[in-house]
């Protein structure tokens, strides 16, 4: 029953990573009708920029998280009207080629900067547990789901009851009709990007935490936040969340009791799992858990 | 119909002053090819109800497009010609800067954000506005004006019924507090009665000191409201004149009102336009 618990904590804390990398998808998909590949580029980029906050210039590390965010926030804002804002109204398979070009620019830079070898972040958390009740817990869990729950939560209440939120939403129904009403789309575009990096930036920065290290394949985790919001409907970011959480917790389950239970089906089951949930979801409800059929009119 | 306005007494009001809206002389063309507007001239005067009457593809809802900033979104360009609001160019305006300066649009087929709440879909109809007690009283406004949306604040606006959607489209047009409001065809899809109720609305805006463009092929409705009228033909004005003298007009009787007038008339649009006749009317 301990085991259980240990797992299922360190499950929700994965998942909580892919809730956030998965909620920067499904912001950039909502606003501009395009997947953005680079978003695993964000999450590397914003673990070497806390790197640098902490390691290099030895700022506080809890001060450190909140610029890592902001820099974040900044370089989604930055890729949005340097590069994309030239691009908008072209066909998607454009913007997504162009997204893909980021990573592959991003994965040549990283390397060259800092180096090909994984960096310590130096987090007060390190690989340190606190046990009530006889269950391990990683403090660095622990925070990891703190912080994507404070995230979260500024998230929902932003998109629910801002004027921005409310414009965000407009734009992503109608956006002639937002542009009917005063709402300037190129605006929409650019906090939909500051918010992509934002979580992408955090995202990484908890995959470095805990003894992770700062590394390029942190990157993978956008693999895995694929299938979480195909999961739970591209367009929902409630549905990336939940998303986020099934798979997150299924994966740190599948990977304790698998090789226990069901060795026939393989070493590499864990990685797999995710897609196969998807799989069957899909199967089930071809939009998602929370994707929306559309409702209208005619 | 009748009991919205004469245009007769509307021709007496329509004042001198500059006009709101003008239009001079403007072509548009869309994918640098296909003219759909060529040498147009137009003007809705300070406090007037100006109708523009026209068959599909005229080039009505482009005309709008233009004025309202919106052609780039359609790969539409303006050819030649010159577009100003209160005296002032805005050829080149975006479409938020034009709302700003006090123009709002209800576009053709309603276009309210059906995942929003009606409630929603008035804060994106203020979201030029930075004054809260101004917001808040055109919300006030809107509410008194239309209570079927008073009562459904929170549902989902793309579940009401086609006349409610309507109101809603007006409604969060006037959250921006415009001083000239353009309306593309706002009958369009409904039963008479609801079309009769939307006239008493703009007859209403109307007296508040707004300006309209109200673009229809409902003529009957629209010559009931207007002062003045434009008919729009193949992106040309064919005719124009006062709205007693358009409807007076034998081609524009035949094309437009029918023969006799009345039902016939409405019924015979209806098929123009290919609509399917709805079932439940709830508004
Ligand atoms: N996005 C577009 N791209 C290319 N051509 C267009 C576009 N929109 C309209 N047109 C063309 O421009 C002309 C005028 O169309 P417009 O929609 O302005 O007519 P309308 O008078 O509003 O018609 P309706 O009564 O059917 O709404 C038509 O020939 C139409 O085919
Ligand atoms: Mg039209």
């Amino acid at each position: 029953m301990t085991d259980f618990l240990n797992l299922l904590v360190s499950g929700v804390a994965l998942g909580a990573q892919y809730s956030l990398v998965a909620l920067g998808f499904v912001v950039i998909y909502r606003a501009t009708g395009v997947i953005n590949f680079a978003q695993g580029g964000f999450c590397v980029l914003g673990a070497y920029l806390a790197y640098n906050f902490h390691n290099t210039w030895g700022v506080p590390f809890y001060l450190a998280l909140v610029l890592t965010a902001l820099a974040g926030a900044g370089v989604g804002a930055l890729v949005d009207v340097t590069v994309l804002r030239r691009f908008v109204g072209q066909p998607p398979f454009v913007v997504i080629m162009l997204t893909i070009g980021l990573l592959i620019l991003i994965e040549q830079i990283v390397p060259s900067v800092w180096g090909a070898d994984p960096l310590p972040l130096g987090d007060p958390w390190g690989l340190r547990t606190v046990s009530p009740g006889g269950v391990d817990i990683k403090v660095s869990d622990l925070w990891t789901v703190g912080i994507v729950a404070v995230v979260l939560a500024g998230f929902f209440a932003f998109f629910r009851f801002s004027r921005m939120g409310v414009a965000m939403r407009a734009t992503a129904v109608d956006l002639e009709a937002a542009m009917a009403q005063g709402i300037p789309a190129h605006r929409v575009y650019r906090v939909s990007w500051s918010i992509a990096g934002l979580v992408a930036a955090l995202a990484g920065l908890t995959l470095a935490a805990g003894g992770g290290g700062v590394r390029l394949d942190i990157e993978l985790v956008a693999l895995t936040a694929f299938p979480v919001i195909i999961l739970g409907g591209l367009d929902s970011p409630g549905g990336a969340v939940a998303g986020g959480l099934l798979i997150g917790v299924a994966q740190v389950m599948s990977g304790k009791y698998q090789p226990e239970h069901a060795t026939w089906l393989g070493q590499g089951f864990p990685i797999v799992m995710p897609y196969v949930v998807m799989i069957i979801v899909l199967l089930v409800r071809p939009y998602g858990l929370f994707g929306q059929r559309k409702v209208r009119r005619i | 119909m009748e009991a919205t306005r004469g245009g007769d007494d509307g021709a007496v009001r329509a004042p001198a002053e500059a006009p709101i809206l003008q239009v001079s002389n403007l072509a548009v063309a869309y994918n640098e090819s296909v003219l759909a507007l060529r040498a147009v001239s137009l003007s809705v005067p300070a406090g007037a109800v100006v109708a523009l009457l026209g068959a599909n593809g005229a080039g009505k809802t482009t005309l709008l497009r233009a004025v309202s900033g919106l052609l780039g979104v359609h790969g539409g360009t303006v050819r030649q010609g010159a577009i100003t609001f209160d005296g002032e160019p805005i050829g080149q305006a975006a479409p938020a800067a034009i709302v700003k300066r006090g123009m709002a649009q209800v576009m053709e087929g309603r276009r309210i954000f059906g995942e929003l709440s009606v409630e929603e879909n008035l804060r994106a109809g203020a979201f030029t506005r930075r004054d809260r007690s101004g917001v808040r009283d055109a919300y006030d406004r809107v509410m008194e004006m239309f209570p079927v949306l008073a009562e459904r604040r929170r549902s989902q606006a793309g579940l009401m019924s086609g006349g409610e959607q309507q109101m809603l489209a007006i409604g969060r047009a006037l959250m921006a507090a415009p001083r000239l409001l353009l309306l593309d065809e706002p009958s369009l899809g409904l039963a008479p009665l609801v079309v009769q109720q939307i006239g008493e609305v703009i007859a209403e805006i109307n007296r508040g000191g707004v300006s309209v463009l109200l673009v229809e092929q409902n003529a009957n409705m629209a010559l009931g409201l207007a002062h003045h009228g434009y008919v729009l033909e193949t992106g040309r004005i064919a005719k124009s004149g006062t709205a007693a003298d358009l409807r007076a007009d034998s081609d524009i009787q035949e094309y437009y009102l029918g023969a006799g007038g009345g039902d016939g008339a409405r019924r015979s649009f209806r098929d123009l336009k290919g609509y399917r006749r709805r079932t439940r009317w709830s508004a």
